[in-house]
């Protein structure tokens, strides 16, 4: 199949020098999941971050391509690249507390993507935006868009987010941890609302995450990344039928199961960290020679 | 789930109504002081010099508050001295607030060379000391509004600098910026819109905060002879006056002190209260 986001031995450095992506390539096809993992610090949100542009101020890209729809978005002058990840690319971001500007009402808020993106109408924008928060299971729409953030729960900031996210029809949705930020219970229906959301809207996702549980729920592909190196990347069923990455069997074995509640937990072994280590010191070591 | 936050209501608190009751009398009784104003303020009597305040023994009427060792009507010279404390407060606050908080905006937001400028500026400028700062400053200018204004427009800006930068450096840390520039938006009407409107209640306290600082450098500066000419009446100039003859004439020193005090004191409070109140999220 066809990938509509297909990034390139993309390289991210600290102003620094020192690494934080090494080499990554990995491909999301259109209308497909594509799942993110690795522990913290592995560098899977900044992957999401230098497509869309939005790298902290201290990091910047020191090599490789983004593939977005057929064009290299690092050849763009920023402009044209802003303009064009604006068009085809939104963000579900982590906290959906600091997601929402505190001093805005909802309404306006998801009206704008629509009026600065498509060129809608307000009043457009406003019916699309009623439409959404009802898609996105919102009691009382009309009510919840003259509310402020602070007015409502985390859960609906959450959904709000998504309904925003996919106002404009955008076909990449990427999501930094959607859930992480929210309780358990919530975390299970957002999920399932992204996942409907994203077959309904045939949108490509990718689905940063470090919860492997998450990750089979949702993603039809994945890659496995590890201090910023792609360690594995898999189809899904595959994935968990035979990793074939040590390190990616050891994540496996550590996911803690429902139906073992008894059982305790397998931490990844020295010796698979030492050996994916000793992986990326080698790669460290291609790269300076 | 339908969510009671979004019925939470805040009441105008009491500090609200002391702090805006003192400066609205203030500010009415500084526009209309050539009419409630009981006597001439300039007008000297030596014969009705230093007169007590009206429930003491030994007044004269219309004296409501005494006289000054030259018999000059203590309430009168306050009520005009008001309008010069007061239009310092307006137009200095509103200056060193625009001045500053533009700087400091753009030094948090961009980042970079714009803040490495503006933050080294910064540094350099509060290493002077500020009361002599602004004392060679009018020594320069010469005495009069405009000298007293800019001097506290050099001195102060750099406060609304520093506080600004900060909060919209943390501001522009959130995801809420980030998506606004993944949606294509402009740097420049992303600070307009999504940083500004956020660090307004800041701006709004620093803003009254200021007026009062105004207030109170005006005050320095008449009370050393450097603020406007020698024969308006000041509360600066009156407290000096006040000062060498604190013994036989308290009134003279004490009335335009609180004075001074409660309008500095309800600047502050007033800042708070607006903050509490404009603020859309309770922090």
């Amino acid at each position: 199949m066809k990938s509509f986001l297909s990034i390139r031995n993309l390289s991210v450095r600290l102003k620094n020098g020192s690494p934080i992506l090494r080499s990554v390539s990995l491909d999301v096809a259109a209308g497909q999941v594509h799942g993110l993992v690795g522990e913290s610090g592995a560098g899977k949100s900044m992957i999401g971050k230098a497509v869309l542009g939005t790298l902290p101020r201290a990091l910047s890209v020191s090599g490789g391509e983004i593939w977005l729809d057929g064009t290299d978005l690092m050849s763009l002058p920023p402009a044209e690249r802003r303009r064009r990840i604006g068009a085809t690319a939104a963000l579900i971001p982590q906290d959906p507390l600091t997601a929402l500007n505190p001093s805005k009402r909802i309404g306006p808020q998801i009206t704008r993507r629509l009026v600065d993106i498509l060129g809608w109408s307000k009043q457009d924008a406003q019916d699309r935006a009623l439409e959404l928060l009802g898609e996105v299971h919102i009691p009382d729409p009309a009510r919840v868009m003259r509310n402020y953030p602070h007015e409502l729960s985390g859960g609906m900031r959450q959904r709000i987010l998504i309904a925003s996210a996919f106002a404009a029809e955008p076909r990449l949705i990427i999501a930094d941890e959607p859930t992480t930020a929210l309780d358990v219970t919530v975390q299970k229906q957002i999920l399932r609302l992204i996942a409907d959301m994203q077959t309904r809207h045939g949108t490509a996702l990718l689905f940063v995450t470090h919860d492997l549980g998450v990750v089979s729920k949702v993603c039809d592909t994945l890659s496995v990344l590890y201090a910023g190196k792609v360690v594995e990347e898999a189809r899904m069923h595959r994935f968990f039928m035979r990793p074939i990455h040590p390190y990616s069997a050891a994540l496996l074995a550590a996911t803690p199961t429902y139906t073992d509640p008894t059982g305790s937990l397998t931490p990844v072994s020295q010796e698979v960290i030492d050996g994916v280590e000793a992986e990326v010191a080698q790669h460290d070591a291609r790269r300076a020679r | 789930m339908r969510d009671a936050r979004g019925d939470l209501r805040r009441p105008v608190g009491l500090r609200l109504w002391l702090s805006g009751g003192w400066l609205t009398l203030l500010v009415l009784g500084a526009v209309f002081a050539p009419w409630i104003a009981p006597k001439d303020p300039l007008m000297q009597d030596l014969f009705l010099g230093r007169l007590p305040p009206f429930w003491e023994s030994g007044t004269e009427p219309g004296f409501w508050l005494g006289t000054d060792s030259l018999g000059r009507d203590v309430l009168s010279r306050m009520l005009y001295g008001a309008r010069l404390a007061l239009e310092v407060a307006m137009i200095a606050g509103t200056l060193t607030c625009i001045i500053g908080a533009a700087l400091g905006l753009i030094a948090g937001y961009y980042r970079g060379w714009p803040d490495r400028i503006i933050s080294r500026f910064v540094d350099i400028w509060m290493a002077f000391p500020p009361v002599l700062f602004a004392i060679l400053l009018i020594a320069v200018l010469g005495p009069g509004l405009w000298s007293i204004i800019i001097a506290i427009v050099v001195i102060d800006w750099t406060r609304f600098a520093r506080v600004i930068r900060a909060e919209a450096m943390s501001q522009g840390a959130m995801d809420y910026v980030a998506s606004a520039q993944v949606a294509g938006r402009k740097r420049f009407g992303t600070m307009l819109t999504e940083i500004l409107p956020n660090v307004l209640p800041t701006i709004v306290v620093l803003l009254t905060l200021e007026m009062g600082i105004a207030v109170i450098v005006e005050a320095i500066l008449s009370f050393v002879n450097l603020s406007i000419s020698t024969d308006s009446p000041t509360w600066g100039g009156m407290i000096a006056e006040g000062r060498t003859s604190v013994h036989q004439a308290w009134w003279v020193l004490v009335f335009p002190l609180i004075a001074l005090f409660l309008t500095v004191l309800s600047f502050s409070q007033l800042g708070e209260g607006l903050k509490d109140r404009f603020d859309p999220v309770l922090r």
